[in-house]
């Protein structure tokens, strides 16, 4: 039996220690935002956030995450508006969308450890995370336009 | 953390049967029995004595090897865990005070004996697996309320598997050669050339605590080598760091940076405590009062020369954060090896700014990188950290299934060769795959 906290709510699984954590949100809990890419933490689509870290739930076993605070796409903001979301919306980021809902966990991290970044720290940090679209040019503005709009100033986006 | 000496440590105690042999060191080897006690009702013992136990069990992590981990997992202090040698395995035994399997019928004298002299109450010698030689430095009173916690806890009825050391190995009497030549008995002694301060730390980390039984090598009979105090040891399929000036890391290890990892698990110019390293610090040092933290941090920043070192530290922590993003930014590098790690690390390891951010390890800064091998690397990518271990509440995740035993040795190049200044390891794969056969397979992140 593990337990943790999943966006806000207790949550108690017993599914076997190694099951990855991917497995538990999508088919136990039933919260399928996150979506399964490479299944090695290569690419980025299960990212959540465990601990305020943005994580790769398809290759950490349950049993790591005992106690936890976790965080999916879907408890990142209660109504879907974090700054980060409000920016892909503006600037319709998404093309085939597979990606999407790590691209965004990713970056909301990213903004929590560097509020204004840099091209430097959005390639550093964003990486790893891989869309097939080739949106890389619209994920990094809205990268800055969340940035900006988190620091109160307005964007042409 | 203790079991990989205990084999050692009972062959030396066969030599130095030979060295010693004769009648005098009969009697030295022979110890009586203490007289059995009726077990001590729990509620005899001060409440505050328990605690302070408590506490002192602690930060001498008796539970770590007196519970058993293997198999069916046993309840804490009741013994039978497994310290696995290549000639044999060596049980612990239980220290809860059940009266037919436990000490329930130790009294103080018996359990002080054991704890001083590596003798158990019957007059047998215990084997060195069992820290004696630390633990003899304690006070009266500390062993005293650590006899007092275990008197007080539930007894539990358990035996313990038999050891499976063969012949002589498992002759007990053999032991007294070897406290012969390495056991020096006694409570610890208050060095006046330092303060307090220090003294409370080597008191701590040179006894209850026993740091330098993993980070102190071992001579060919096991014991630590005089000569070489904490100059780093392999352990449990891990290597402990050196704690001395030895240490390689580019960043001095200071009193606030051991301070940071042994109360809160996690050192800011250094990295987190992970494998053998975690439960010492999230199961023991962090049950301790915060000033017997800070008094082990002062003793090891001194025993490392921490304040000689530290004029260096801003430059290298520079050096060492311009390596960060190194390949990681544009123009995309066409290495292969730079393309991995930005796959399968960079997004939580990167650092652009001039000191790491909490959180995001750097590894240019972590021993895992600078030690002689890669051993604590392969171990953490293998398993991952989970959020009890490490910094608490956070994440590894485990690339046991996502990158195989050539993936990690170019993890391993590639890192060593670009955030590092030291000469690149060598049998990288061969040495993925060693580590990798000491672990239990983690999850299976096949597609759905």
């Amino acid at each position: 039996m593990t337990s943790f906290r999943l966006n806000g709510h207790d949550i108690s699984v017993d599914v076997p220690d190694d099951t990855p954590l991917l497995w538990v949100i999508r088919d136990e809990i039933g919260l399928t935002g996150t979506k399964f890419g490479c299944g090695i933490g290569m690419c980025g689509a299960c990212t959540v956030h465990v601990g305020g870290r943005a994580t790769r739930s398809c290759i950490t076993p349950v049993s790591a995450v005992q106690g936890a605070e976790i965080t999916t796409i879907e408890g990142l903001d209660p109504a879907g508006n974090h700054p980060v979301q409000e920016a892909w919306k503006d600037l319709q980021v998404p093309q085939c969308g597979y990606c999407q809902s790590g691209q965004i966990m990713q970056a909301a991290s990213l903004l929590h450890d560097y509020p204004q970044p840099t091209d430097e720290d959005i390639d550093a940090v964003m990486g790893g995370s891989l869309c097939r679209c080739m949106t890389y040019i619209r994920i990094r503005d809205a990268i800055k336009k969340a940035a900006a709009a988190t620091r109160g100033e307005p964007s042409n986006g | 953390m203790i079991g990989r000496t205990a084999i050692l440590r009972l062959a030396a105690g066969a030599v130095g049967l030979g060295a010693v042999a004769g009648a005098g060191f009969l009697a030295y080897a022979l110890h009586p029995a203490i007289a059995p006690i009726a077990p001590p009702a729990a509620t005899s013992f001060p409440a505050e004595s328990v605690e302070r136990g408590r506490v002192l069990a602690a930060g001498g992590y008796c539970a770590e090897c007196h519970t058993r981990r293997d198999g069916q997992p046993g309840i804490p202090l009741a013994g039978d865990y497994a310290m696995a040698t290549p000639f044999g395995t060596i049980y612990s035994s239980n220290i809860t005070p059940d009266a037919q399997t436990g000490i329930g019928r130790w009294s103080l004298e018996a359990f002080t004996r054991a704890m001083r002299y590596g003798v158990s109450r019957d007059g047998a010698n215990l084997f060195p697996a069992f820290p004696f030689d630390h633990f003899t430095h304690m006070t009266d009173g500390d062993i005293a309320d650590v006899y007092a916690y275990l008197m007080a806890q539930k007894p539990v009825h358990s035996v313990k598997r038999e050891n499976t050391l063969p012949f002589p190995f498992s002759m007990r009497i053999l032991q007294a050669g070897w406290k012969l030549m390495f056991l020096h008995p006694g409570a610890y002694q208050n060095d006046p050339a330092h303060d307090a301060q220090w003294n409370r730390g080597a008191y701590l980390a040179e006894g209850l605590s026993h740091c330098s039984a993993c980070h102190t090598p071992r001579n060919a009979m096991g014991a630590e080598k005089a000569s070489a105090p904490y100059d780093g040891a392999p352990v449990d399929n891990w290597i402990a760091p050196p704690l001395n000036a030895t240490n390689p890391t580019p960043v001095t290890w200071t009193e606030d940076e051991f301070f940071q990892y042994l109360r809160y698990g996690v050192a800011p110019l250094h990295g987190s405590a992970a494998g053998p390293m975690s439960p010492v610090v999230h199961g023991g040092l962090s049950e301790m009062p915060e000033a017997d933290v800070h008094a082990i941090a002062h003793y090891l920043a001194n025993i490392d020369h921490a304040d000689a070192r530290q004029p260096g530290d801003a430059r290298h922590l520079t050096a060492a954060m311009a390596t960060s993003t190194r390949d990681l930014t544009t123009p995309q590098t066409a290495d292969p090896d730079a393309r991995l790690y930005q796959a399968a690390c960079s997004a939580c390891h990167a650092n652009t700014g001039v000191r790491p951010v909490l959180g995001r390890p750097e590894l240019a800064l972590n021993n895992a990188l600078w030690l002689s091998e890669p051993t604590n690397l392969y171990q953490v990518i293998l398993r991952g950290i989970g959020t009890e271990e490490g910094q608490p509440g956070i994440t590894m995740p485990s690339f046991y299934h996502a990158l195989t035993d050539a993936d990690l040795a170019r993890l391993a190049a590639y890192l060593r060769r670009t955030r590092t200044t030291l000469p690149p390891w060598t049998d990288l794969e061969k040495k993925a795959a060693a580590v990798r056969a000491t672990l239990p397979a983690p999850p299976v992140a096949a597609s759905h």
